[in-house]
């Protein structure tokens, strides 16, 4: 019996798209637990990290950090806005594209699959250049636009850097969420239909919560991941903590101290992420294996 | 009137045009992609075996520079290795006496994309290792097999299937992430794109182009990864 349940759980992780299986290689999505971590050589390690950290603020500058401090914590806080606004927008949008390439009639399921395709064939990068020059050298040229009341923030860059994190983010989840519908035993649905539930309601009660479980510890992965991505929008002129270090290493001619504490301020901010994410998985009950 | 909206004979690859410059783009976009791939796996390789064989010190260390990478964007980790890597070189290079060395954006393309990739690579093939029964490994050793000879006779050929998905995964990522060399200034695709398109204000139309050059390479990687993945499971059950 054990052996059998074992097997198919291997199967079963074969069966995974590669995503799945790498989202964890490739974002930090597990803290390093606490417990038994004094070790005597963990002692030493630390005693050597703790005289490179000394080391890092003795002998490089510092002198600036003051002076920026305000305008780090503004970017911080854009980064974090970014991240918030972009991840529940692309859930939102993953959610439909998920279930119609589950249940959707075929041109949807096309739409939906030709959407994931190209967005994830191509560099976010790319996307968010092709949104911000492509569409913003093309947008003026129609006077119906220009004079609608959405002008004054499309002559802006942050719009752009929504919608390309936006769309980014919905098609990896997208096709983690296919993945989380399809993965939910037919017998509860079966069984919700049974009790006379109406589609929607079946939906809304059974599948998507099922399917959203399933896809958590993945969703903590995707949302690093797009963490990670945040700081490319500064390369469209938005102000979030990357383009705020970009500006005082200009300013400063520093090359290596800006670009450390950035480091710093990103791998806090993917531990809070991580932490976040761990409260929510255990506040949803489940039966322990 | 769609011909005064659209030139396509900007896209031509003869120098009025910019295809030649946008497909040299995408062959150094490659290039980097294999080298710093290549590279990641030498790491991963390396840093798989540290996490499951070495030490403790090892397992630590092997353990901070995963949760580093997975950790900061790759566009941070691509300044900083950039010019910490450069820096430090020249700096070794004026000590030992050789004056200024110059180092090709190639090559530090190719360190960076590829210590980022070895961090990714790490955790692939030690999930993969994981998944290949421990009999096997013992068996190996109880026939006196040195750990090296273990490591190229069973561990990576059994490990391999299980890993090929991940793999494959990251190939296609460092493909992507070539495109954020950009930002350091390495002409590749998604850098030269972007000259191109500012030179002639076709924004559109060379932002598109690329993206179909980039949804090329993707498509064209799928389908090889497929035939390797079918090839690697020959022996396998069907899944049921």
């Amino acid at each position: 019996m054990r052996a059998e349940e074992r097997a198919r759980e291997a199967a079963l992780l074969v069966e995974l798209p590669p995503e799945e299986t790498t989202v964890e290689a490739t974002a930090l999505t597990h803290l390093p637990s606490a417990r038994g971590f004094f070790k005597p050589h963990r002692i030493v390690l630390m005693a050597v990290a703790g005289g490179l950290v000394f080391c890092a603020i003795w002998f490089l500058r510092w002198d600036w950090l003051p002076q920026y401090a305000g305008a780090l914590a503004w970017g911080v806080g854009v980064s974090l806005l970014l991240l918030a606004s972009t991840s529940i927008l692309g859930f939102a949008i993953a959610v439909p594209i998920g279930l119609v390439q589950v249940t959707g009639p075929w041109p949807l399921k096309a739409l939906a699959q030709g959407f994931c395709t190209i967005i994830r064939g191509t560099p976010l990068l790319l996307q968010l250049w092709l949104l911000y020059y492509g569409l913003g050298s093309l947008f003026p040229q129609f006077p119906a636009i220009r004079q609608s009341f959405l002008w004054p923030y499309l002559r802006e860059a942050w719009p752009y850097g929504v919608a390309a994190l936006t769309f980014s983010f919905a098609a990896y989840e997208g096709e983690v969420m296919r993945g989380a519908f399809a993965g939910v035993p037919r017998g509860e649905l079966e069984a919700a239909r049974a009790f006379g539930m109406s589609r929607w309601k079946l939906f809304w009660r059974i599948w998507l919560p099922r399917a959203v479980h399933r896809a958590l510890p993945t969703l903590n992965g995707e949302t690093v991941l797009q963490l990670k991505s945040t700081p490319l929008v500064a390369t469209i002129t938005v102000i979030d903590v990357y383009a705020v270090v970009s500006k005082i290493r200009q300013v400063t001619y520093l090359t290596y101290e800006p670009l450390l504490l950035l480091a710093l301020i990103y791998l806090l901010l993917t531990a809070l992420l991580v932490l976040a994410f761990r409260y929510f998985e255990n506040k949803i009950p489940t039966r322990s294996v | 009137m769609t011909a005064d909206v659209i030139n396509w004979g900007l896209l031509a690859l003869e120098p009025p045009g910019w295809g030649g410059v946008l497909l040299a783009g995408l062959f150094n976009s490659i290039k980097i992609a294999l080298g710093g791939y290549s590279l990641g796996l030498v790491l991963g390789t390396g840093g798989a075996c540290g996490k499951l064989y070495g030490g403790p010190v090892v397992k630590d260390l092997m353990e901070i520079y995963t949760t580093l990478v997975r950790a900061v964007p790759e566009l941070v980790l691509i300044l900083l290795l950039y010019y910490a890597g450069t820096d430090l070189l020249n700096r070794a290079a004026a000590a030992l006496g050789y004056g200024t060395v110059n180092i090709s954006g190639l090559a530090a393309g190719i360190f960076v994309i590829g210590v980022v990739q070895g961090a990714y690579a790490t955790e692939v093939l030690r999930g993969a290792i994981l998944a290949v029964p421990a009999g096997q490994i013992e068996a190996a050793r109880a026939y006196g097999m040195s750990p090296l000879l273990t490591l190229r006779r069973v561990t990576l050929p059994a490990m391999l299937p299980h890993a090929i998905p991940g793999l494959s995964n990251l190939w296609l990522i460092s493909t992507k992430d070539t495109a954020l060399l950009a930002v350091v200034g390495f002409s590749e695709l998604t850098l030269v794109t972007r000259q191109a398109a500012g030179a002639t204000k076709a924004y559109m139309l060379f932002f598109c182009a690329a993206g179909a050059l980039y949804l090329i390479l993707t498509l064209v990687s799928n389908l090889i990864i497929r035939f390797i993945e079918a090839r690697a499971r020959r022996g396998w059950a069907a899944p049921s």
